[in-house]
């Protein structure tokens, strides 16, 4: 095969087997790959009714066809399993280096089975592959780990891992790779901690091969040159990384605050891309085949909270920044080196953070619970302070390590956590912004801005400029955008390039490399088949249409201050129509015609 | 006049792409441990750095190359590599100062960088121009201009 390896591996932890075997070219063909192809591999094999933290459950980690190649920004790979924080399906995926790396050792996939009794780590150099024993870097943080690996195994090995925290099973823990790179949501990584398994470790001498070079080329030619014109993709997220939006989404409303309770930070630009690129940043990064370099080398001096990272990026410098009434960008970046080292998912631990500020200004959590902490808005020390306990699994730290919707629950108000599916909802108020509103309860993962961003048009005008507060026409925008973007998921590609490229550039790509005629209509019906498997699993899983919902105060408290003042998102107005052109029923099951549309089956 | 490949690690974000290339225009298959050219990433410090053959002037590869499957090219001055003569020695490998002479198992022979002919597709898609073909004169001059702009900064603060 070319793109794809041709081969998976099979890692059962309980058994200590270890086997290959062939991939299967027709499901490539029609998943593509990562989140694709390792979604379709998980409905096949485990129970979606599997207790998410229990042996039964599957983790698979898979690049796409794309990665290891020079279609830009394409080098990533994917965690497929039944996430811990939601228990829907979980598809979390990473930049950096480690995916491409698996391809070079010979792999489309490690499928990893069971748990280990005690910790191990996997090591993988080509052919040859270890179950070793962990039990010396248990405990150790994310930089500690990876040093100690490349030690003991290859100066060039690619290290995907967990912290304390995913040891510790914090429900939103994360798999780091590349040290800073995350596949972040859902807690992917409480889950490899249930298997005992600390880290995969490659090394790969190997090639990905191309079908048809020159075409290949000509595609990533055009391709590249798309991205490096855009705005976006050639110039915005280069100079200032993702946190380039604070002030876009300030000045729209659309920035929450408070815990959602507003939309406008009035002192947001101290958080901001602009702001960053002016203090601390050092250089920008780029993953493997990267043409953007978003990411930001940084370094923080002052004492209180010095250290050195990468990051922020925008959600993370909004969620512990203005979301928690915090302006001071040196303890935001402190707090997400900590996120950073100690394996766990900003987003939801920053949304957390702001969750639980709220409970103690309400007297439902109070410094008993916390340890004497003053958890007050504002109060830069107690959030840098509780994100530590929580990566370090002490104290005040082990109940935020549940998440806001299962802290919020315990006290009594579930309401009051910013979630959807139990996972906290990213950096965009849906009272503002009506189509991203209509993303987050309807994303499959849980509340993600990463499977349908209609920011791009709502608010930044790519590829067209849509009305944000409108509700014509929203359904339809969700689903192209949800379709399109599970596709180029399981490619491999970052989401990044659709800032200059679209559905014709990467199936061009995909069809020149595979050898695999895709049109842009079949790149398309692989992006909807993937979202129908992914809903059927949920489904299956005893998730309802009762959970493509948001927060109360979303629908019924309106932004107080700010462009979007008085708003309220109309999700109920929408979501009817959105299951209609899903070729959903009422109660959002797909129809047999869908399925059969697909080739899926009930 | 000639030209040399720029290394400017400063502007590198560690994309690998320069490898991507090597490896497609030389083995026709993207397999960065086959390219002439490697990039080096310090994780912690966020660092990378480009390396290939510099092309010395006294250059030690060939000096220490029995068979004379290295040999100085009397136009471009560039440092040819003859894989046909080549005994698999490895004595580029142990003489070459930079470690850019590179033993490749899989392929069976040395790897190093040949500027592709004088269009080296490592400068073509690096996205930062942390590598670029350039006029080695003007580079060079330019480099020490950079440099002298630090001390300006420096006495003007």
């Amino acid at each position: 095969m070319d793109g794809w390896i041709g081969k998976v591996l099979r890692v059962n932890l309980s058994t200590d087997k270890v086997s290959t075997e062939a991939l299967d070219p027709g499901l490539a063909k029609d998943y593509i790959g990562a989140r694709g192809l390792g979604t379709k591999i998980m409905t096949d094999e485990v129970d979606p009714k599997v207790d998410p933290l229990s042996p039964e459950n599957k983790l698979i980690f898979m690049p796409g066809p794309l990665t290891g190649t020079f279609a830009p920004s394409a080098g990533r790979y994917t965690v497929v399993t039944k996430g811990a924080l939601t228990g829907a399906i979980a598809s979390a995926n990473s930049g950096g280096t480690w995916g491409p790396a698996l391809k070079f050792a010979g792999y489309d996939a490690v499928i990893i089975e069971g748990a280990a009794p005690k910790p191990v780590y996997l090591w993988i150099k080509n052919a040859k592959v270890e179950i070793r024993d962990a039990s010396h870097l248990w405990g150790k943080d994310v930089p500690e780990t990876s040093d100690a690996i490349r030690a003991e195994t290859d100066d060039d090995a690619k290290i995907a891992c967990i912290g304390p925290a995913g040891e510790n099973r914090v429900l939103f823990a994360c798999i780091m790779n590349d040290l800073h790179r995350a596949a972040g949501r859902s807690g992917v990584g409480a889950v490899m901690g249930s298997k005992n398994l600390k880290a995969i470790a490659v090394v790969g001498t190997g090639a990905v091969t191309c079908a048809d070079p020159k075409a290949f080329e000509s595609a990533v030619v055009k391709a590249r040159d798309k991205i490096h014109k855009h705005p976006v993709g050639g110039t915005g997220l280069r100079l200032y990384g993702t946190d380039v939006l604070t002030n876009i989404l300030n000045q729209i409303g659309g920035y929450p605050t408070k815990n959602y309770q507003d939309g406008h930070f009035p002192t947001a630009d101290k958080l901001g891309g602009e702001t960053l690129a002016a203090t601390l940043l050092q250089r920008p990064k780029g993953c493997f085949s990267c043409i953007i370099s978003c990411g930001r080398v940084t370094k923080v001096t002052n004492p209180k909270y010095a250290g050195e990272g990468e990051g922020p990026e925008y959600e993370t410098s909004w969620g512990f920044g203005g979301d928690c009434c915090i302006d001071d960008l040196d303890a935001v970046t402190k707090a997400n080196y900590l996120c950073n080292e100690y394996g766990m998912d900003a987003i939801s631990m920053a949304v957390t953070v702001a969750c639980a500020m709220e409970l103690y200004e309400m007297g439902l959590i109070t410094k008993e619970d916390t340890g004497g902490i003053a958890l007050e808005w504002g109060n830069a020390e107690a959030m840098v302070e509780v994100t530590r306990l929580t990566g370090i699994g002490e104290g005040f730290g082990k109940k935020l390590a549940l998440g806001s919707y299962r802290l919020a629950e315990s006290c009594g108000h579930p309401e009051l956590s910013m979630t959807v599916k139990k996972q906290e909802i990213p950096a965009y108020d849906a009272r503002a912004v009506q189509g991203i509103g209509l993303n987050f309860a309807t994303a499959n993962c849980g509340a993600a801005h990463v499977r349908g961003y209609t920011i791009a048009p709502e608010v930044l005008g790519n590829p067209v400029k849509v009305d944000k507060d409108t509700i014509e026409g929203k359904p339809a925008l969700v689903i192209l955008f949800q379709n399109l973007t599970a596709a180029l998921d399981a490619t491999g590609a970052c989401l990044f390039t659709t800032f200059g490229i679209g559905a014709d550039e990467l199936a061009e790509m995909l069809g020149a490399v595979t050898g695999v005629g895709y049109t842009s209509e079949d790149f398309m019906k692989c992006g909807d088949r993937i979202w129908n498997l992914e809903r059927q699993w949920n489904l299956n899983a005893g998730l309802t249409a009762n959970d493509d919902t948001l927060p109360p105060r979303l629908l019924k408290e309106p932004i107080k201050t700010g462009a979007s003042k008085g708003r309220l998102s109309r999700l109920p107005e929408m979501l009817p129509e959105y299951y209609e052109l899903r070729g959903w029923d009422k109660n959002g099951v797909p129809t047999a015609s869908k399925l059969g549309e697909l080739g899926l089956t009930a | 006049m000639a030209s040399m490949l720029m290394i400017n690690a400063d502007k590198c974000t560690g994309c690998h792409n320069c490898e991507l290339a090597c490896s497609m225009g030389h083995e026709g298959v993207f397999r960065p441990s086959a390219t002439r050219v490697h990039v080096y990433t310090w994780e912690r410090e966020g660092f990378s750095v480009p390396m290939m053959c510099q092309h010395c002037r006294d250059a030690p590869c060939i000096t220490v190359c029995t068979p004379h499957a290295l040999t100085r090219d009397p136009v471009t001055g560039w440092v040819n590599l003859d894989n046909g003569k080549c005994i698999g020695c490895k004595m580029c490998v142990q003489a070459c100062p930079f470690g850019n002479a590179v033993w490749d198992e899989e392929t069976v022979k040395i790897l190093k960088c040949d500027n592709c002919g004088g269009d080296p597709a490592c400068a073509k898609v690096c996205p930062t121009h942390a590598l670029e073909w350039v006029d080695d004169v003007t580079a060079t001059r330019a480099r020490k201009r950079a440099f002298s702009e630090k001390f300006k900064h420096a006495f003007s603060e």
